[in-house]
């Protein structure tokens, strides 16, 4: 099969979408000739001219309402905000008014909207450009969220996305971008809330998603030539949450670790790790672990850095000790 | 008068209607009837209706935490308004909302809305949605002079101007956002001229005649419709309750006697009836039929709200998502 990056996978199912539905438009900065801050818009616009791929001001408030006043009647807008931590300058309209209008309008309006936003860290780019501030959004009722970790899925699952009606956030690792990887030509949907194995294993489950995932997987193959046999699964959707998925994987390995760059207090690991504490606790011959960053802001030295997120090296070391 | 009778009667009806319509929610509120919070529209009537009286059905509207009488102004059901703010099934929003939180999207009411300025992006984004569908309706945004401080709104004055968008800004000045005066609280005496900074028309008006308001938002809606782009008109109105039921004498913390009851002397319906009264447009014995028929009207949107089922709990869980997904 033909390999592309995560960027320009993204891109095609935009493209594709946008091809076929005249309602849907993308706005955010610099995502018109510039092609995204990343490259991640890259060829939109030389497609769809300046009435569907609209540069806006530095405005994240506005992009996000905009594109729900829009979504409202009768558009179907993919909204950008150019790096997660920028949702900050946007929350109202995200958290009060994007999730609740569906709810609080009593179901009589729907909101076919998506976020995309580029999302950081492990770039020496410190505390304002680094966050993963998925956890805040899993905690708001009336969000979906994706956190595509390949290519291959960043195209499924930004076309499940844009085709549903309801407010989707597709959170993109910056680091992802221009990593390769097999992806079918055309039309293929990713479900949304549907987690995937990645690699099988009767050792122990390592539970990520986005970059971290890929360094999971690095420390699988490590370890199985060690003759430890990690089961890796890429949780792909934070919202659904996959958990039928997770808890076969720890009724078979009963034991589990969960591994995110965001920090560890309140993270989706502690919302992972405690629903498989309710549900399959039973089945656990050791707590569940979380493998996240320090619970400090992230550092902008190398050295600092690398001390915060999880490295390959952390993550094998603290999923040794759990065996 | 070069305004047509009905036309003008139907705009001093519609006054009345808010009016009586917030004198029973106080009522009932008062009596522990209805749960919340609510924040009436008395003594700002002209606004609404002056506004709205220039709109279509499919023009949009965004509504804010005073939202009653936008709403009614706009065509909103009285019974399924008092139904919500009953909190029952047969609501607006059944149940869901209450009244900071009503919508009506067949009649092109986006939705009152909680947080101060926060319907000024969603309303721009009606527009942008208009112009990309290339119908010639329009969207007005209502907001406070509090939310004319907050950030969403030189977001959204910005954005709707710059892509010229047809969006009407209408700023109710009713000097106070909650307890903090206008005065205080803003760099410059009237909000209209920020119309500049954003190279937009700027109408100062009379918000307590609702004539004068109807001018100008007709000037705002012809402008928007034509593609243009938008327009901000400031209304200097004031409300005559307290920010919500029950702010009771703390109202009077930061306003004085004097000075309310020197606006309660403008009543924007005593007026506009005065003037329908001189033109022989009306006559005591309408106003009485037009007074007897709405409380006939807002009796029965109680009795509906009363005799209706309230949600089932678990009801609570429904709604937060669409449930097929996929269009």
């Amino acid at each position: 099969m033909r390999q592309i990056t995560y960027g320009e996978a993204a891109v095609e199912a935009i493209t594709e979408e946008m091809e076929k539905d005249k309602g849907i438009f993308y706005m955010g900065e610099d995502v018109g000739r510039f092609g995204g801050g990343y490259g991640n818009t890259k060829g939109l616009w030389e497609k769809f001219g300046n009435e569907r791929v609209r540069d806006t001001p530095m405005a994240e408030a506005a992009i996000i309402g905009f594109a729900l006043g829009a979504a409202i009647t009768g558009m179907r807008p993919i909204a950008e905000i150019m790096f997660c931590d920028l949702l900050c300058l946007a929350m109202d309209q995200i958290v009060n008014q994007v999730a609740k209008i569906h709810y609080m309008f009593g179901g009589k309006v729907k909101v076919p909207l998506v976020i995309r936003v580029p999302l950081g860290g492990l770039r020496k780019a410190a505390a304002q450009h680094s966050q993963h501030l998925e956890a805040w959004f899993l905690h708001t009722p009336g969000l979906k969220i994706v956190v595509p970790s390949t290519p291959r899925d960043v195209k499924g699952l930004l076309k499940s996305a844009i085709r549903e009606d309801n407010p989707i956030m597709c959170l993109e690792h910056i680091l992802l971008y221009q990593r390769k990887g097999e992806v079918p030509e055309g039309n293929y949907t990713t479900p949304i809330g549907k987690a995937e194995v990645k690699r099988e294993g009767k050792d122990i489950t390592v539970i990520s998603y986005s970059l971290m995932l890929h360094r999971c997987l690095s420390v699988a193959e490590k370890l199985s030539e060690e003759g430890i046999e990690v089961e890796v699964i890429d949780l792909r959707s934070l919202y659904p949450l996959d958990m039928e998925t997770i808890a076969a994987s720890v009724k078979k390995t009963n034991k589990v670790a969960i591994v995110h760059q965001a920090s560890l207090t309140g993270g989706v690991g502690a919302e992972v790790g405690m629903r498989i504490t309710e549900t399959v606790f039973d089945y656990l011959d050791a707590p569940v672990k979380r493998i996240a960053a320090q619970d400090v802001p992230v550092p902008f030295s190398p050295i600092l850095e690398d001390f915060v997120v999880p490295t390959e090296e952390r993550i094998e070391g603290q999923i040794k000790r759990m065996l | 008068m070069e305004l047509d009778k009905q036309f003008l009667l139907g705009m001093y009806e519609k006054m009345v209607r808010i009016r009586k319509f917030e004198l029973k929610v106080e009522e009932l509120h008062t009596q522990s009837i209805l749960p919340g919070l609510k924040h009436l529209y008395i003594g700002e009537e002209a606004v609404a209706v002056g506004v709205t009286s220039c709109l279509r059905d499919d023009d949009y509207i965004g509504s804010t935490h005073r939202g009653h009488g936008h709403l009614i102004a706009k065509g909103g059901d009285m019974k399924l308004m008092m139904a919500e703010l009953y909190g029952k099934k047969t609501g607006y929003c059944k149940g869901k909302g209450g009244s900071m939180h009503i919508a009506d999207f067949s009649l092109g009411i986006l939705g009152a809305n909680g947080i101060v300025a926060a319907n000024i992006p969603i309303v721009g984004g009606a527009a942008l949605s208009i112009k990309m569908r290339g119908t010639n309706q329009v969207a007005v945004s209502f907001f406070g002079d509090g939310g004319a401080n907050e950030g969403l709104f030189h977001e959204g004055a910005n954005l709707a101007s710059v892509w010229k968008l047809p969006a009407i800004f209408v700023c109710e000045n009713n000097q106070y956002a909650i307890s903090t005066s206008q005065l205080k609280a803003t760099a410059i005496p009237d909000i209209a001229q920020r119309a500049k900074a954003y190279a937009i028309p700027g109408h100062l008006v009379d918000g307590m005649d609702v004539l004068t308001v109807y001018n100008a938002a007709k000037k705002a809606v012809k402008r928007a419709r034509e593609g243009e782009g938008p327009s901000l008109i400031e209304c200097k109105t004031y409300r005559f309750r307290g920010h919500y039921i029950g702010e009771g004498s703390r109202t009077f913390t930061y306003r004085s006697k004097k000075e309310l009851k020197k606006w309660q002397e403008r009543c924007p319906i005593t007026r506009f009836g005065d003037i329908l009264l001189r033109e022989g447009f009306l006559t005591d014995d309408v106003i009485d039929d037009i007074n007897r028929k709405i409380d006939e009207k807002i009796d029965e949107a109680v009795r509906f709200a009363d005799e209706s089922p309230y949600p089932a709990p678990e009801d609570a869980l429904e709604d937060l998502f669409v449930e097929e997904g996929t269009s």
